[in-house]
């Protein structure tokens, strides 16, 4: 019987402080057991339980695309006991990751359409998950029009910064990158709420647009109803959820909004699905 | 399926003999009241009682499980790797299980037992251990296994049904394990099959004639989950909760946990411990943000769990048997069967409904 709690052993191989106030690191994990990579097969919008024992696990956005081998990497805010834990580990040590978790961004369903990425803060993770998988030239021809709006604090708040820059320069991909505001003279991308740059840059919703949001619960509360006014169906789109968690697995019964399981039946859901059930996230 | 017959006498002869091959747990008497308790060798379960106070459930899902061991000692090769434990091996049985609680071991199943996941702690647990329950002849007043899917007499989820036929008693040998039980204890002596399943049918009509307080279940499923999760009843339901959890401890059907990480020098375990929804800590995100800050929204999520998701969810009946103990021992006197019979019974379109 698989034991689904049981942690693939990790060693941490880079660490990369991405944030000016130094509160996100990205974590580069390389598996210790080269067949637990292949075990780890996962899809752009699944989690993993980062693992350290003595301290517990923390349910984390897979920032890797499964485009990119030989590593898998993670973006950790440092908020409770894991986190910070993890914060004040080096490259070398041993720790554990379980999973992949969860259901995915729904590749299938969004294949041949044109996409519209909104992503705000540090929920960008799974979000750059996506678009390296999607910009690979093995499937950049299966999808229409990606526009990604992602916004930040301030400059120095944006993740990915270097990868930012590259996909600005690429014509197959519509950048909008925004932060609240700056007092950087040189600044070239867009000042405002992400809000507020979805609704002047997101192109009109109809069948086959689709848009993809993961962010703070502020940025999706005033979000969606730009989308509404962009005439975006319910169905056409896809949140990613997040809620306490322990097992990952639907077992613990602590992340459930109604009788769905954010963490094995999520944490992607439309926002049709999301009507039937209780807001308890 | 047979009947044995089994002297009382022979009773505990075969359990002193079954000692030798299970671990045998059964209810005995405390100070207050009975619980179950693993039998030594020159114990015998006490029969003498209506039901448990708590549940047997940490029989098969200890309220503390170690699943993984570590060391943190640099020195050891698999420092900071996981390690799984030995699982119990050895076979054991629960003597005089009533039926409520045999039967919800395997609601609980559903949960530990999805197609994509399977809990090998709670299976194996599950897998090693027989059931031997014990028909209920006198019901508490508080007890409503008949409408809650199960019954004084059901036979779901036991081995062996025994039944009190005065001299005897009647043993309805449900499964293999119940049989390979039966045989390890040497409980070999047929009764005639006509007139003892006569004699238990009468028996079990006379208890279920005593189960006086019923739920109401048949609208649930086809009611909206987000109109009832709005209901106005809500905010009486959870007034006087003081959010203690007992119910939560108590019940046969409740399986939430927590996972914690305990230390002791260089050496530490990774446990499983019981959680209850009644906590604010169950659900609060490392923002401070709480889906369920509050104890309505608690109260809520406990009723809706057992009674609506659950019914939803599986669609084989609420996950809950009747057993009555939340009733008997919340302090506060909540009564789940008032308010499955709310539930069960709302319409949302008659009722104005609150903002959240």
């Amino acid at each position: 019987m698989q034991n689904p709690y049981l942690p693939y052993p990790v060693r941490i191989d880079e660490i990369i402080t991405e944030t000016e106030d130094k509160n996100l690191k990205t974590f580069k994990f390389v598996f210790l057991n080269p067949e637990d990579e292949e075990k780890f097969a996962y899809r752009a919008g699944q989690f993993a339980e980062l693992s350290i024992a003595g301290k517990g696990e923390i349910p984390i956005g897979i920032a890797s695309s499964p485009t990119e081998k030989g590593f898998v990497m993670f973006t950790v805010n440092k908020v409770g006991l894991v986190s910070t834990h993890l914060h004040a580990m080096q490259v070398g040590d041993i720790m554990g990751i379980r999973g992949p978790l969860g259901n995915s961004y729904p590749w299938d369903v969004v294949k041949g359409k044109n996409l519209v990425i909104i992503g705000g803060g540090f929920a960008f993770t799974t979000l750059r998950s996506s678009i390296i998988y999607l910009l690979d030239p093995q499937n950049r021809a299966d999808y229409g029009n990606i526009d990604v709006i992602y916004g930040a604090r301030t400059p120095g708040m944006l993740l990915y910064r270097d990868e930012l820059a590259e996909w600005e320069a690429r014509d197959d991909i519509n950048m909008h990158i925004t932060v609240d505001g700056t007092d950087d003279p040189d600044w070239k991308y867009n000042t405002g709420f992400v809000p507020t740059i979805a609704d002047q840059k997101a192109p009109p919703g109809d069948d086959d647009t689709y848009a993809i949001i993961c962010g703070p619960p502020i940025m999706i509360k005033f979000t969606q109803p730009v989308l509404d006014r962009n005439a975006y169906a319910h169905d056409h789109i896809i949140m990613s959820l997040e809620n306490r968690m322990k097992c990952g697995v639907g077992m613990c019964g602590r992340c459930n909004i109604g009788r769905e399981f954010v963490c094995k039946d999520g944490p992607v859901f439309t926002l049709a699905e999301l009507n039937k059930t209780p807001k308890e996230y | 399926m047979e009947i044995l017959k089994i002297k009382k006498d022979d009773l505990s002869k075969g359990l002193d003999a079954l000692k030798k091959s299970y671990r045998l747990f059964g209810p005995a008497k405390t100070e207050s009241c009975h619980e179950f308790k693993r039998l030594e060798q020159d114990e015998q379960p006490d029969f003498n009682f209506s039901n448990t106070r708590l549940s047997p459930k940490a029989i098969i899902y200890p309220q503390s499980e170690t699943m993984f061991t570590y060391s943190l000692d640099e020195n050891d090769e698999d420092a900071h790797i996981l390690k799984e434990v030995n699982s119990l091996d050895a076979p054991q049985a629960v003597i005089g299980i009533r039926p409520c609680d045999a039967d919800a071991f395997l609601l609980v199943k559903r949960n530990f037992d999805a197609p994509d996941y399977k809990d090998p702690y709670w299976l194996n647990a599950y897998a090693k251990t027989t059931l031997v329950g014990l028909a209920c002849e006198k019901p508490c007043p508080t007890c409503f296994c008949t409408t809650a899917g199960s019954g004084p007499f059901s036979e779901r989820g036991v081995d062996i049904l025994l039944a009190d036929a005065g001299d005897d008693y009647l043993a309805k040998v449900i499964t293999d394990k119940g049989s390979a039980l039966a045989k390890a204890a040497g409980w070999d002596a047929p009764s005639d099959p006509d007139s003892a399943t006569e004699e238990i049918e009468r028996l079990k009509t006379a208890a279920e004639e005593k189960i006086s307080s019923h739920v109401e279940t048949d609208h649930l499923d086809k009611i909206d989950t987000t109109a009832l999760h709005q209901a106005p009843f809500w905010e009486d339901t959870a007034f006087a909760c003081i959010n203690c959890g007992t119910c939560t401890f108590l019940c046969p059907t409740c399986w939430c946990f927590d996972i914690q990480d305990e230390t002791c020098g260089a050496k530490g375990e990774r446990l499983r411990n019981w959680d209850s929804c009644m906590f604010p800590i169950f659900t609060v995100h490392g923002t401070g943000h709480n889906p369920r800050g509050t104890k309505k929204q608690r109260v809520r999520q406990r009723f809706m769990h057992k009674l609506k998701y659950y019914v939803d969810k599986y669609e084989i009946g609420i996950q809950c048997v009747g057993c009555g103990r939340c009733i008997r021992s919340c302090p506060v006197n909540i009564d789940i069967r008032k308010i499955c019979n709310l539930m069960n019974h709302y319409k949302p379109d008659t009722v104005e409904e609150p903002a959240s």
